[in-house]
């Protein structure tokens, strides 16, 4: 088997404290993973019943406009549904009605709950349940929130799968489910060296269709692709299944780690583990070290924004040589990123939430020669000669795994090499 | 409740926000959860702002409902005043935190805080950006401008332009050299530009330039009533526009008119015999209304186009396109809902589209080409060279802009002469524009895809009762795709009117007799 990871000499930051502070906080809302599931799962539609802002972040969280053929739409609340002129759930009903007749090819849709609808306390589970029995067997409608005062960002995504949890069929088959969605590329990538190990039945959650033979039992061991579905693997845990915690597959050491996790659940040899993975993971390792050699030595900050920032801080400090100063999340599942934790040298500051005008202070103060941050503050912190990389391009591009741990430093040297490369002096 | 996929404008706040962007040393304190804070990004990305806009949000979570969101109000609000120091404060609620009802404008105003605060309210269920942008102007402007003793030269505010505005940037420059060179100078551009103080020395200047009805009507008529300041009613986009204007300022001020065309070359470039193509394009016209109101004219009157549709999302300007429309003879489309443009410039087949952004993509699916008039925008339109629309150089910009996406003149005549060649075929578009060549049909025949997207969620299915025959279709193929879809369906029409059930050749070129120029 391989080598056992260095553990820190002076221990890791899982029993670091973490700092909390509690303010203005500059994040998403859960909303915004709409914007990748939609892609992922092609026969479902998510449906946020909420306000015009909603309508208008998800047209404008990309930073550009995605206008080919939206698989996801507002029912705007007006007026009337606030003051109680219409029943809401019966207007609903209206507006799923028009969307399924214009759309025989949707077969799941997803009832999206948002601030609004939170606020006036729509119950969408009633109307999910209710609109599944009227349009059952050819779509099934399930609901989860998305809305900004209960999700950030990615936990969007865990909420969306979570909600698929508890309707799976049950099984009690001997199986590996992956969690989380994927890149296609990159998920048949994980699939191929796991089945070349000869590891199996293997099924992903979220299935791209949902006629999918997806189940769930007791004899069901999953492993997260990602650091951020809290919710999904309690679900998972509530249905009998069982989570291998390991770190996540970014870097040529995150992945090792997170296969071997698993491969040790499936009793592989040794052998045979360094077989299928000494290969790619040789690779990965002379990827990382071109694209380390801007990053080495330099330091680095992240505010929170997707819940990868811990596992990323790994990465970036124990395979590319950056020195971490704070690793921000906006939330904090020991039970989820423990390993990395333990695996990240003690030293920075690890913070959890935000109060985002303390929280620049620190970073001017500190003046990083990178900092992990969101759209809204990259271009000002750039303009105050901060280099920065947005954090939305980790979760939009594919960065797991070992053919891809060359472009994951790549992200984060790109930054770097560029604020060498522009050179708008006089030659004298 | 309704289905929206796209949408033209963005709630009330997201128009306040535009407004306190565009201001200086002004803070706004916005009740709302954490998820609102992606409106900086249109600030910082789409506009390339190298600051954080000017908005403390107060980021309550679901745990706060029961307890006391009121007193985080006061908290966010205390601390954007210690920490930024500004000289007004502007207060309000987002779409969710007007459903808690915490009133952020009455707790503000019990703070006490040492400097003007003023409370918003913009009903985020019932209105939308641009009322949120003009209602927040003139509230900044009905609490700080007084009247006041006038500057002893003639000088305007040129009012309107704001952050994340339609090319607001360079209109201003182009403006105020308009009025310079009649020898009136500015007082205060607001409410981009200026700060509470300039706000309250508004009462100084003699007039007000409108630039922007959407953003500033409100605050125009207020300042006409109380200040007593006339305020301009033409917006001088295009060269007619421009004159008018000029002529309204000397009209106003007493001043004599004067305008400087010596850099002016969009008359004699339409004029120039190159130009001919461009008679009588049949275009359609989409955007905020003043942009699509001052389109109408360049396109009939300074171009030469026919305008065959027209219309507005913002429904505050629905009389006066309507009523251009009229004059045009032609029906206005006054919608925010993004399929409906779709489908009216699917049934028009309009050979270029003068819109948004949007109706760019929609363009980009119907194969015909667009150029963007008018906001929403997109980090497109805000480009590094001076490009306003306004004034001299806005007239240029205009040409240039509506005529890049054509297929040029004499390259027109030689796909015509060539349409068999196997390179210079018409799918390879206009040649200036590398990449971007339309793809081809299936079959063969070389034509733009009118992609099935979301048509699909219109539902509005092609009624097409007319049959072509294969002959026909295939001759059909030969016309340049720019003008195929006009001919497809002026055949159509030509057919259907006289009851005839199959197009044959033959109905292909009566029907283009019949419609012949």
């Amino acid at each position: 088997m391989t080598e056992l990871p260095r553990l820190p000499t002076a221990g890791g930051c899982r029993e670091t404290p973490i700092l909390k502070q509690r303010g203005q906080r500059e994040v998403f809302c859960g909303l915004t993973g709409i914007i990748w599931l939609h892609r992922k799962m092609q026969d479902a539609f998510f449906l946020v019943i909420g306000s015009r802002t909603c309508a208008h972040l998800l047209q404008s969280a990309a930073g550009v406009m995605i206008f080919a053929e939206p698989r996801f739409g507002t029912a705007i609340l007006e007026e009337t549904d606030l003051a109680g002129l219409a029943d809401a759930q019966d207007e609903l009903d209206k507006v799923v009605d028009e969307l399924l007749a214009r759309r025989p090819d949707i077969k799941q849709l997803f009832l999206v709950g948002s601030c609004p609808s939170e606020v006036i306390k729509l119950d969408l589970a009633k109307a999910a349940e209710r609109m599944t029995q009227r349009h059952a067997p050819s779509v099934r409608v399930l609901n989860f929130s998305g809305s900004g005062i209960e999700t950030t960002f990615t936990q969007g995504e865990d909420a969306c799968l979570a909600s698929m949890v508890p309707v799976l069929p049950k099984t009690d088959d001997r199986q590996l489910l992956l969690v989380g969605a994927l890149p296609d590329v990159v998920e048949e990538q994980a699939i191929g060296l796991l089945e070349a190990m000869g590891i199996g039945p293997i099924k992903v959650l979220p299935a791209p269709r949902a006629d999918s033979d997806l189940a769930v039992g007791p004899n069901t061991v999953y492993a997260l692709t990602q650091p951020f579905l809290g919710d999904t693997h309690d679900a998972l845990t509530r249905r009998g299944a069982r989570h291998l915690p390991a770190p996540f597959p970014f870097g040529e050491e995150g992945t090792t780690q997170w296969l071997a996790a698993i491969a040790a659940e499936f009793g592989v040899s040794p052998d045979l583990f360094d077989q299928v993975t000494a290969a790619p993971s040789a690779r990965a390792r002379k990827a990382i070290a071109q694209a380390a050699e801007a990053l080495n030595g330099k330091s680095i900050f992240f505010f929170p924004d997707s819940q990868l920032e811990i596992p990323l801080a790994r990465f970036l400090t124990r395979e590319c040589g950056m020195d971490a100063i704070e690793v921000g999340a906006p939330f904090i599942h020991k039970g989820i990123v423990g390993p990395d934790l333990d695996l990240l040298a003690e030293g920075p500051t690890i913070s959890e939430g935000q109060d985002v005008d303390l929280q620049l202070d620190r970073a001017k103060t500190a003046k990083p020669d990178l900092t992990v941050c969101g759209l809204g503050l990259a271009n000002p912190l750039e303009a105050e000669g901060l280099a920065t990389k947005w954090a939305i391009e980790l979760v939009f591009t594919p960065v797991h795994f070992y053919e891809q741990a060359g472009d994951l430093a790549g992200l984060f040297s790109r930054p770097i090499r560029r604020a060498d490369l522009l050179k708008l002096e006089a030659t004298e | 409740m309704k289905l929206t996929v796209w949408t033209y404008e963005g709630p009330p706040h997201v128009g306040a926000m535009r407004v306190a962007t565009g201001m200086r040393d002004l803070h706004y304190v916005l009740h709302a959860p954490q998820g609102d804070t992606y409106a900086d990004l249109l600030f910082t990305m789409i506009e390339r702002r190298d600051h954080r806009p000017p908005v403390t949000y107060t980021t309550f979570q679901a745990r706060d409902l029961g307890a006391d969101t009121a007193n985080l109000f006061k908290t966010a609000a205390q601390g954007a005043y210690d920490r930024f120091q500004p000289q007004a404060i502007i207060v309000g609620a987002s779409c969710t935190a007007e459903l808690i009802q915490d009133d952020p404008g009455g707790m503000a105003e019990t703070m006490g805080l040492p400097i003007p605060t003023i409370p918003l309210e913009l009903p985020s269920y019932q209105r939308k950006e641009n009322f949120g942008a003009d209602e927040t102007f003139f509230q900044i402007v009905k609490t700080l401008a007084r009247p006041m003793e006038r500057t002893k030269q003639i000088t305007a505010n040129l009012i309107g332009p704001t952050a994340l505005g339609f090319r607001h940037r360079d209109d201003i420059q182009e403006v105020t050299a308009l009025l310079s060179d009649m020898g009136i100078s500015v007082n205060v551009v607001a409410p981009m530009t200026s700060s509470p103080q300039d706000i309250s020395k508004m009462g100084a200047a003699h007039f007000n330039v409108l630039m922007y009805p959407e953003t500033a009507e409100s605050a125009a008529r207020w300042m006409e009533q109380e200040l007593d300041q006339p305020y301009t009613k033409t917006v001088p986009i295009g060269v007619g526009a421009t004159r008018d204007f000029i002529n309204e300022v000397a009209k106003i001020t007493g001043k004599d008119a004067y305008l400087d065309t010596s850099r002016l070359r969009l008359p004699w470039y339409s004029k120039s015999v190159d130009s001919t193509y461009l008679t009588g394009k049949r275009v359609f016209l989409f955007g905020d209304g003043t942009h699509v109101l001052a389109a109408a004219r360049i396109a009939q009157d300074e171009m030469g186009f026919e305008v065959v549709g027209m219309g507005c999302y913002n429904r505050e300007m629905a009389r006066p396109v309507r009523a251009k429309a009229r004059e045009m003879g032609i029906e206005a489309t006054i919608t925010d809902d993004y399929l409906e443009v779709e489908r009216v410039i699917e049934a028009l087949q309009p050979e270029m589209i003068l819109g948004t952004q949007m109706e760019r993509h929609i363009g980009k699916r119907l194969g015909i080409p667009c150029a963007v008039i008018s906001a929403p925008v997109h980090v497109q339109d805000f480009p590094a060279r001076y490009s306003p629309q306004m004034g001299i150089e806005g007239a240029n910009v205009i040409f240039d802009t509506w005529v890049h996406p054509l297929v040029m003149g004499l390259e027109e005549h030689l796909l015509h002469m060539f349409r068999e060649d196997f390179e210079f075929h018409d799918a390879a578009g206009p040649s200036h524009h590398g990449g971007h060549a339309p793809k081809p049909e299936d079959g063969g025949g070389p034509a733009p895809q009118p992609a099935a997207s979301p048509r699909s969620l219109s539902g509005k299915m092609n009624e097409g009762s007319v049959i072509w025959l294969a002959d026909a279709e295939k001759e059909l193929k030969k016309i340049p795709f720019f003008v195929r879809g006009k001919a497809r369906r002026n055949t159509e029409v030509f057919a259907s009117e006289r009851g005839v059930a199959e197009i044959s050749v033959d109905t292909l070129y009566e029907a283009k007799a019949h419609y012949a120029r």
